[in-house]
């Protein structure tokens, strides 16, 4: 993965918070995920326009205690984690959202 | 405890309605002999009320969105409404009977996210199938519309709805759903129309078959020994104190074409319009739904203590219907029997009561 990441919510997933709780659910196979303080962080600022680095530097250093060496990587892991799980969509550039299909 | 059992819970303590049924029209393309809907437009919804619907729904907390009528595909707006669910969030669901569906409208579905799509098919057999929805041709249109779902990656559900005319057609309908790789589900009860006409009631298949398609394992998949175990005797009572019916008015509620509000689309009590008051605040305040939502398990009149008390499926739309919301549901009675052989409290003095008296003399 290189320096510049962006991240996308991915159009297949449904997402709720219920109380504190983010919910999403996979369109592909109905499975539900609950994301934690930091993957829900992630998702909200997932517009595809916003690098990685600057999501971490702007909205998770300022909430945690941590090196923001530390942060990027664990923000990293955890964004490759999303994507494999198809909630999120990864890229090296800008990605755009998918136009309404209608 | 699942994590969808535990967003019920929090849903639930947090007084979330976490599903919701909105029904876009009751005009329909069939006519099927067991529906319970009056076709006729009396006034839908307009595409900019149920747009402003959604947003109020998104506001509330609503996850889980069907979207169901009549058919869907009468309105011309049914594209936009469900990209606006899509993009408020929800895990949308769409009923429908696939004849007006093709291959682009297939497309669109998938492009659009939705979580899956429930297909009404009554048989393998395109004339029977015809018979019960009242449109010739209607069995080539539906199937050919599941495949083009299936081709276009949307997970589908053959929904079978059993009477007496299809009764025995399941397993073939069920062995086709296999074959095309797509999910099947059964509902063996007819129930009486929204307007409390009992006429269709008529039309549920007999009690050896009711009994024959309850407990077939196929079926029941893991809850085979829950459902054919012996009656498990009525909720202790410090349990029934807590125990809620059902989730209808707690976490779910049905929503009309015309902005009414129910518990549950099978539980015609209306608790408030949407045209007339905001969604949030008929689901918090409307002195309907908090009735519904005060019965308690220990409330029930003769459930309560009945030996099925612990183990039955009973509708408290369907004992509404029958007169008594708080009563029992012959329906479900008549289901608890066939699955045990044991009669519920309730069936047994029906059945004294429908006893002929014998005239003598």
């Amino acid at each position: 993965m290189t320096d510049s990441v962006y991240i996308l919510r991915s159009p297949n997933v449904a997402a709720r918070r219920i109380g504190d709780e983010l919910m999403i659910m996979s369109a592909h196979d109905s499975s539900l995920f609950s994301l934690n303080e930091t993957a829900a962080i992630l998702w909200d600022a997932a517009d595809g326009m916003t690098p990685l680095a600057e999501i971490v530097r702007r909205l998770i250093l300022p909430v945690f205690d941590i090196e923001p060496a530390i942060a990027l990587e664990d923000a990293r892991s955890l964004a490759l984690g999303l994507a494999e799980r198809g909630i999120l969509q990864l890229g090296d550039s800008p990605l755009v959202p998918r136009g309404d299909p209608v | 405890m699942s994590l969808m059992h535990r967003m019920g819970a929090r849903a639930l303590e947090l007084g979330i309605p976490l599903s919701v049924q909105l029904d876009l029209t009751y005009r329909c393309n069939e006519r099927c002999i067991h529906c319970y809907l009056d076709h006729e437009d009396h006034g839908e919804m307009e595409t900019a009320e149920i747009l402003g619907l959604l947003d109020q729904m998104a506001a509330t907390g609503v996850f889980f969105l069907t979207i169901s009528g009549g058919e869907i595909f009468m309105r011309r707006d049914l594209f936009e409404i469900v990209a606006r669910a899509r993009a408020l969030g929800f895990s949308v669901k769409l009923k429908t009977n696939a004849v007006m569906v093709r291959a682009a409208k297939a497309r669109q579905i998938a492009a659009l996210g939705v979580d899956s799509v429930q297909v009404s098919l009554y048989s393998h057999d395109a004339v029977t199938h015809d018979e019960i929805t009242k449109l010739p041709g209607s069995f080539k249109r539906t199937m050919e519309g599941v495949r083009f779902l299936h081709m276009a990656g949307v997970k589908v559900t053959l929904a079978n709805v059993l009477m007496a005319q299809n009764a025995d057609h399941y397993k073939q309908v069920q062995a086709l759903a296999d074959e095309m790789g797509v999910g099947y589900t059964v509902d063996a009860t007819i129930t009486p129309m929204m307007d409390g006409d009992r006429t269709i009631v008529s039309l549920n298949m007999d009690a050896d078959r009711l009994s024959g398609v309850l407990r077939d394992t196929s079926l029941l998949g893991d809850q085979t020994d829950r459902v054919l175990s012996p009656p498990g005797g009525p909720t202790p009572l410090e349990e029934a104190y807590k125990t809620l019916p059902c989730s209808a008015g707690h976490t779910a509620c049905y929503v009309s074409p015309y902005g009414d509000v129910f518990p549950c689309v099978q539980f015609p009590y209306k608790v408030g319009n949407v045209r007339e008051q905001g969604f949030a605040d008929i689901w918090r305040d409307s002195p309907q739904l908090n009735e519904v939502r005060a019965i308690r398990v220990s409330d029930l009149q003769g459930c309560s203590s009945c030996v099925h008390g612990s183990s039955c499926t009973r509708c408290p739309g369907l004992a509404y219907m029958e007169g008594n919301m708080l009563g029992p549901s012959i329906q479900d009675c008549e289901k608890s029997f066939a699955r045990t052989g044991i009669p519920s409290n309730n069936l047994k003095q029906k059945k004294m009561r429908g006893i002929p008296l014998e005239i003598v003399g």
